[in-house]
């Protein structure tokens, strides 16, 4: 809405007049976050790049590490290591995201109704979300655990023989699968929701006039309603594989052997355990790409800068 | 119509059912962590699960309290998920409130590049940051992790409070200048009154993140500096597996994230279905 005449005098050319542009500079405004955010993202991003021509190791100085040119992404393609834990984080995004979807798209739509006491209920679905990964680590790791574990003791009541878990690698595998499903399962349910109780009313009753039946107004109706909702969900889960650590970290340590460790935490345990911090550094630029090739995605189906969501 | 009405009881009895399950499945590993710390060792290395019915015992908690280093731990915790929860809303409000109100070349690019690099993995910090520790010998400095917290937690608030800004009418400010106030006065009188559960949503989701943050802070503190997260994870390594020990240092790490959920449950949701909706 335009200023009145009476003001013109502060009134900028945008057409955005609360921001009085002409006594104060917005670079002003943007400067020191941007500073920040460019010391500690920007740079570890352009240093990870950088380090990864050196063959820098742990205790050495950095002025005495040799410079190796591309021989780390060399050695990256024909590391079987490597391509070890992309196959695993693919096998862990497959199967968490699979059935974190179904689980809380489903549990969704059958619960959407507005019922009396769905906030508290609501409340204390979002508890896993908000312990902290190391504390959750540590919860599992008790949960599985062998000898006193509460897992074995009660498949035990159901006659199957206690367990190993986080010592054999299928069922470590089984084991941070079903940890992520704990946590994250809570967090699409209540998006989907949200997404559903947010949906215009008069389409929703005119689809149940025309005869739909329930099948049918849930996928033929509801879900392609959602679907932006759901897609993003869906790639921000993806992202997060790309960057979990903290939980197997705790958990199983990527053990056993290499059986549960995530390209994130490889690139950790390639730095800290094995201490090759220019070979972690190249392992970095490739999850680098990978993660901004999913982000550069989500960009395409959202605008940071638009005013209201779809929902 | 009697019969209507029973089925509608019995959709609805099934509906509480289901959540009341689902409410248990999200509570119980928690409730599990709780009850465990109260527990002394012999029970908890008693096979059997008790979940309500044992004798409790504050041995744990004396025991994390009064060796170690616990309240230097606290401490640390503090002050740093405190000073950058407070950094980060400073830096990102203004930042949020340019890009809400003000048209200036490269708005686009911060808005669309602040959006890429919120996703930069952990991960990938790691190494750099551990390089700059060793270069410039600074791992006894807590200004080191409250500096990578804020720029971590930047790109969520800006575009959190972006959304928050956006929603306050123009007219509001557009009054007050033509009242005679300064756009300093605007903004600190105006704006950020009406900011309130804005900043409070971006304040518990950064607080939450540098509270609980554990890879960074376990690189880049040294014996003085470590956070809670830190220390509950040495408690494996330190002293053997003492479960009862480390159940009672993660509750009492879990107590601020669970008492904000409590009291800000709705605003919680409303950020989380934000970043959903927006990416």
């Amino acid at each position: 809405m335009p200023l009145s005449d009476s003001t013109d005098g502060e009134q900028d050319d945008s057409g955005r007049p609360g921001f009085n542009i002409r006594s104060l500079n917005p670079y002003l405004f943007i400067f020191p976050a941007v500073l920040v955010m460019a010391g500690g993202l920007v740079y570890p991003v352009i240093d990870a790049f950088y380090l990864s021509f050196f063959d820098w190791k742990i205790g050495m100085p950095f002025d005495t590490a040799p410079f190796v040119g591309l021989s780390h992404f060399k050695r990256m393609i024909m590391d079987a290591d490597v391509w070890e834990s992309i196959w695993v984080t693919i096998r862990f995004g497959f199967w968490t995201i699979l059935i974190e979807m179904v689980l809380g798209i489903s549990l969704a739509l059958l619960l959407e109704k507005p019922i009396r006491g769905a906030s508290v209920f609501r409340t204390i679905f979002i508890l896993p979300l908000m312990v902290s990964p190391v504390v959750v680590g540590l919860i599992w790791r008790y949960l599985f655990d062998a000898r006193i574990g509460w897992i074995n003791y009660y498949i035990g009541k159901i006659g199957i023989e206690p367990q190993v878990w986080l010592g054999d690698a299928e069922l470590a595998f089984f084991a941070i699968v079903f940890t992520d499903i704990w946590q994250w399962t809570p967090f699409i349910f209540i998006i989907v929701i949200a997404g559903l109780q947010a949906l215009p009313r008069e389409v929703l009753e005119a689809s149940k006039i025309d005869g739909a039946n329930w099948w049918q107004h849930i996928l033929l109706v509801k879900l392609p309603m959602i679907k932006s909702i759901i897609l993003i969900a869906l790639l921000m889960r993806l992202i997060d594989v790309f960057r979990a650590l903290e939980v197997m970290y705790i958990l199983t340590g990527g053990g056993p052997g290499r059986a549960t460790e995530l390209l994130s935490l490889h690139i950790y345990n390639r730095a800290f355990d094995t201490q090759q911090l220019g070979y972690a550094s190249a392992i970095s630029v490739l999850l680098i790409l990978l993660v901004f090739g999913l982000s550069f995605a989500i960009l395409v189906f959202t605008d940071p800068l638009k005013e209201k969501s779809d929902i | 119509m009697a019969d209507y009405s029973e089925r509608r009881f019995a959709r609805i009895l099934g509906h509480y059912l289901a959540l009341i399950a689902l409410a248990v499945l999200a509570l119980a590993p928690i409730w599990i962590m709780v009850a465990t710390s109260f527990k002394n060792d012999v029970i908890v290395q008693s096979k059997e699960p008790l979940w309500f019915f044992f004798v409790p015992t504050l041995d744990n908690y004396a025991y994390i309290m009064t060796r170690g280093k616990f309240d230097t731990y606290l401490w640390n915790s503090v002050i740093v998920g405190t000073a950058s929860t407070f950094l980060t809303l400073a830096l990102g409000g203004f930042c949020a409130y340019a890009l809400a109100r003000a048209e200036f070349r490269g708005r686009r690019f911060i808005a669309n590049s602040t959006l890429l690099i919120r996703m930069v993995p952990p991960a990938v910090l790691a190494v750099p940051a551990f390089a700059l520790v060793v270069v410039f010998n600074i791992d006894n400095d807590l200004a080191v992790l409250i500096f990578f917290y804020t720029a971590l937690n930047l790109p969520f608030a800006i575009w959190l409070l972006f959304g928050f800004y956006k929603q306050i009418p123009v007219e509001l400010e557009e009054a007050a200048i033509i009242d005679g106030a300064t756009p300093l006065q605007v903004f600190f009188r105006i704006m950020l009154p009406l900011m309130k559960s804005g900043y409070a949503v971006a304040g518990i989701f950064t607080f939450r993140i540098a509270w609980n943050e554990f890879i960074l802070a376990l690189l880049l503190t040294g014996r003085n500096t470590r956070t809670l997260p830190v220390g509950a994870a040495g408690f494996i390594t330190d002293t053997g597996v003492e479960w009862g020990r480390i159940m009672a240092m993660g509750t009492l790490i879990v107590i601020p994230p669970l008492l904000f959920t409590f009291f800000a449950a709705r605003q919680i949701i409303a950020g989380m279905v934000a970043g959903a909706v927006k990416g």
